[in-house]
């Protein structure tokens, strides 16, 4: 399958890691990656912040990106949520809304594509260690993801999934709300982070770099010896 | 900045840095989510259930007109009067006019968000009436004379030492840390005031259109004895209350109680059609109806947002938020906190003043997901920012927004501005968590991440360049 | 008729033209929910409730357990009326209270007390004063562990909620399925002429105001017993 690689915006600038994980991991299974340069952002800060006009001018340059794309792949549930579940609100009643729900229906997030496109749960990945799984809010309620990074994860050579008590609770980030209401959003990463804490795993795992970027900038200023990692970094090593 | 966006940042700030607080308020819920949990898997299908719920919902707030009238017309033949109240004055009004008509002198309530919504009893106690709440956790926070901190739950936020000492202040009472017998000291006290009230106000569930009844669901029996003994019956209601069917309360009964407290059923969920009837043994004398407006149209003329109006106050989506679980009840300083509220208030209390609580949200979604009604709330958050936007946009947020549109639209302009980004970051280290830094109020609890020090798209292009 | 009255119908009215709400997102929302079979719908997804008594039976005392309800199955009405002068020993009664009813009746017949009696009207205080109220029902609902009463079937509306303990007689014959079944025995009981109040009371009276930690008799009941004649 010729796949093409959507990078958000803060991966591609501060992750650029996870992104080449993915890219490994699709091609390890034998497909075809491709990088349209074009793509710059989905547009969901100015979009979750109530300045539509705006998000629409970022969200048609990923549209065009994407515009001869057979199918679209991204490691963040959240900003495939953006293009999955609100670009057809965002151009409901524009002359482009057909465009956006086309670009809709063939853009998935990561770990949902090879568990239900692809009917892939094991890619051979090995690592060593206990973890525990963080599920992103936008990836968990609006894409339905909850089964299928811990489908891929059990099949990971030597590594021992334990459940956090509050692996569905938010962690706090939500874009812009973690700058504006930055004590209730600190507040929220503190649950978060005891949650994590309490399993005693050595590494916490999401399938959204945004949801690890607040996480781990807390256990980094606890100094906490406890890593983060996104899934496509563990499924991407051997 | 409005006085109220102002006051939310100032609470909210002060209750999440109150760590103990957060706790206690976590694990008074910790039971709740049990329950819940049980409950929920005892429905064949919880999801079907809500989804029936929602229609059954949807059908009654997009008839409103029919189902007010056919209720009105049921409720009337059975003796009891109707006034439809369009603004919360105009209830308080009529209130106070039957009260003094009829010389009553003292009142009873049973829980009503409804009352604290349009303040009566502020209106009835400064017309001289002794007015006193039933439900223990609204008698708690009335002696403290505070608001109820949460829509199912008001004196939550408690701990046993603090009421006791209440109890002992207000009531003379001995101190106890017995949740028992301090509640036994509060129903010695209520029984006394059960029998002497002349005028008994009650809040309403559901209406009933098919019979003409109104539905109120309790665990104290204080709602009982509130519609029971007085000679007058007052009951506010909501307009969008009113439910099509009898036969629907089947569902919603059983709905509301395992979504607000985790049980298989409300201790007591009680119908009213009327006052006493010819040959019936006991009952008031008189039924009042208020029918509430109070800028329900205004939501209702809202087609995005109108499903809001299918609430059925149960507060589930209080008990799973992690910002209502941080901030408390008290930070939103409306009478509907938490998700639920944050929707409502800017359509009931206008958007300008209001719009700061939508923005205070992650949209984590945990609220839609607890609605029983599923009513679709943090989408609606997303809806209130946009409305707010283009009504009054916060300037340096449209510049900035602009500038990002224009960069994001634009590639190569993208591409720039992370040159100078990587150039910046090491300057932001020289001011990190100062007040110069233009990233403090991220970096006062957490680590900003690095830049890495080329893009994947700079990576890409020189690995891979050339293809596409 | 106040003003208010056309000033909200038109208010509602204006809302609701040129403005149709989008649908739910259901799974089923096409289906309509036809009005007619509404009440059956609910039953595929409301907790499962068995087709035979026995196990209706069973269900309600499962549940009851659980809502400490004390529930006790006798053979017949001589026996429920021992069972209640045990209650009554046991617990010290000095007066109760009760309605005429083909049931209540002969469980109280005989008893040693004075027994104020509702259906004729009573004073609040005298009624306050007893120790128990013994009152019979419309219906046992096994799905959710409760009983129906209303004006008729239970005396009036205070009598089964002021005394602190509440005494229910019923049969097996009372025992319906679920609350759609409950409105349906009204609704054929009774007809267009429902009872004023009907209530479904749900275990004793309780509170979690403090602490969110569970204490009985709030201001009901502080003891419900259900005594079912099979
Ligand atoms: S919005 Fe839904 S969850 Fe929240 S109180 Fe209303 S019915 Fe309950």
């Amino acid at each position: 399958m010729r796949i093409s690689l959507f990078v958000p915006c803060f991966v591609d600038q501060l992750y650029p890691n996870v992104a080449w994980s993915v890219v490994r991991v699709l091609e390890g299974l034998g497909h075809e990656v491709l990088f349209p340069e074009g793509q710059s952002c989905c547009g969901q800060p100015p979009f979750n912040s109530g300045y539509w006009d705006e998000a629409r001018s970022a969200a048609r340059v990923t549209m065009k990106a994407f515009r001869d794309a057979e199918v679209v792949v991204g490691p963040s549930g959240s900003c495939v949520t953006m293009i999955k579940v609100f670009y057809p609100d965002l151009f409901k009643g524009e002359p482009d809304e057909l465009e956006a729900r086309e670009l809709a229906a063939k853009t998935h997030e990561f770990s949902s594509f090879l568990v239900n496109v692809l009917g892939i749960t094991d890619v051979g990945a090995k690592f060593d260690g206990k973890v525990t799984f963080h599920d992103g809010c936008h990836g968990l309620r609006e894409l339905g993801i909850k089964s299928e990074p811990r489908a891929l994860l059990a099949n990971v050579k030597g590594l021992e999934l334990v459940e956090m008590s509050e692996a569905e609770t938010c962690c706090g980030f939500g874009g812009t709300f973690a700058v504006k209401y930055a004590p209730i959003s600190t507040a929220m990463d503190e649950v978060k982070c005891a949650s994590i804490l309490q399993t005693g795993a050595g590494t916490v795992v999401s399938n959204d770099s945004s949801c690890l970027m607040q996480i781990r900038g807390m256990l980094e200023k606890e100094k906490s010896a406890v890593k983060s990692l996104h899934l496509a970094e563990i499924l991407a090593s051997r | 900045m409005a006085t109220q966006a102002a006051d939310f940042q100032t609470l909210s700030r002060r209750y999440t840095a109150d760590k103990p607080f957060r706790a206690f308020i976590q694990k008074a819920l910790g039971g709740y989510y049990k329950k819940r949990d049980e409950n929920k898997a005892n429905f064949q299908d919880w999801q079907g259930a809500r989804d029936l719920a929602a229609e059954t919902k949807y059908e009654a707030v997009n008839h409103l007109d029919k189902y007010l009238l056919e209720f009105e017309q049921k409720i009337t033949a059975r003796g009891a009067k109707v006034f439809w109240a369009p603004n919360a004055e105009a209830a308080r009004e009529y209130i106070l006019k039957i009260a003094k008509e009829n010389g009553v002198r003292s009142i009873i309530k049973s829980k009503t968000m409804t009352s604290e919504e349009i303040h009566l009893n502020e209106a009835l106690e400064k017309e001289g009436f002794g007015v006193f709440e039933s439900d223990l956790g609204e008698y708690i926070v009335q002696l403290r004379k505070e608001a109820p901190f949460h829509l199912v739950f008001p004196a939550m936020h408690l701990t046993r030492r603090q009421i006791s000492d209440l109890f002992q202040k207000e009531l003379g009472s001995k101190a106890t840390d017995e949740p028992e017998e301090l509640t036994m000291i509060a129903r010695d006290v209520m029984r006394r005031k059960y029998c002497e009230a002349d005028m008994g106000i009650s809040g309403t569930n559901f209406a009933v259109a098919e019979t003409g009844m109104i539905s109120i669901t309790e665990n104290e029996g204080n709602a009982r004895l509130t519609t029971s003994l007085p000679r007058i019956h007052v009951a506010l209601l909501g307009i969008e209350k009113v439910l099509p069917r009898l036969e629907d309360l089947s569902l919603f009964l059983p709905m509301l109680a395992t979504a607000g407290a985790g049980q298989t059923m409300t201790c007591y969920n009680t119908m009213y059609s009327g006052p006493r009837q010819p040959g019936e043994p006991d009952g008031p004398e008189q039924m009042h109806i208020v029918l509430l407006d109070n800028r329900r149209t205004e939501l209702l003329a809202d087609a995005e947002q109108r499903d809001a109006l299918g609430c059925i106050r149960c507060g589930a989506c209080l008990n799973v938020c992690p910002i209502f679980k941080n901030v408390g009840g008290y930070s939103y300083g409306t009478t509907y906190g938490g998700p639920i509220g944050s929707v409502i208030t800017p359509h009931l209390r206008g958007l300008k003043d209001w719009k700061h609580l939508s923005a205070a949200s992650s949209l984590c979604g945990a609220c839609t997901e607890a609605c029983p009604v599923k009513i679709d709330l943090h989408h609606h958050l997303l809806q209130n920012r946009r409305n707010g936007a283009k009504a009054s946009p916060a300037v340096g947020e449209k510049v900035a927004f602009g500038g990002f549109s224009l960069m994001m639209g634009h590639p190569a302009l993208y591409r720039l501005a992370v040159v100078f980004g990587r150039i910046f970051q090491p300057l932001q280290g020289l001011v990190n968590g100062t007040i110069l830094d233009p990233l403090r109020a991220w970096t006062g609890s957490r680590n900003f991440p690095k830049l890495a020090p080329k893009s994947f798209h700079e990576q890409w292009k020189k690995e891979r360049g050339g293809r596409k | 008729m106040n003003p208010g009255r056309s000033i909200i119908l038109n208010r509602i009215r204006e809302a609701l033209r040129n403005n149709p709400a989008p649908r739910p997102h259901t799974s089923h929302s096409q289906a309509d929910a036809a009005a007619e079979t509404h009440g059956h719908a609910q039953r595929e997804w409301l907790p499962k409730v068995g087709a035979t008594l026995p196990e209706q039976i069973d269900l309600f005392a499962k549940i009851s357990e659980g809502l400490k309800t004390e529930f006790h199955r006798v053979p017949t009405i001589d026996a429920a009326h021992n069972l209640l002068k045990q209650l009554a020993a046991a617990e010290g009664w000095k007066k109760i209270a009760s309605h005429s009813h083909h049931d209540t009746d002969s469980l109280i017949q005989g008893i040693d007390l004075p027994v104020v009696r509702t259906e004729k009207g009573y004073g609040i205080d005298e009624l306050e004063s007893c120790d128990a109220g013994v009152t019979g029902c419309e219906v046992l609902v096994a799905q959710t562990g409760g009983v129906m009463v209303s004006v008729e079937s239970a005396g009036g509306r205070a009598l089964s909620v002021l005394p602190p303990h509440h005494v229910v007689i019923a049969r097996a014959s009372q025992m319906v399925p679920d609350l759609t079944a409950a409105f349906e025995h009204v609704k054929k009981r009774y007809g267009k002429n429902l009872p004023s109040f009907m209530s479904f009371i749900t275990g004793p009276s309780r509170t979690g105001d403090i602490e969110r930690i569970l204490v009985l008799g709030a201001h009901g009941p502080k003891r419900l017993t259900v005594l079912l004649i099979d």
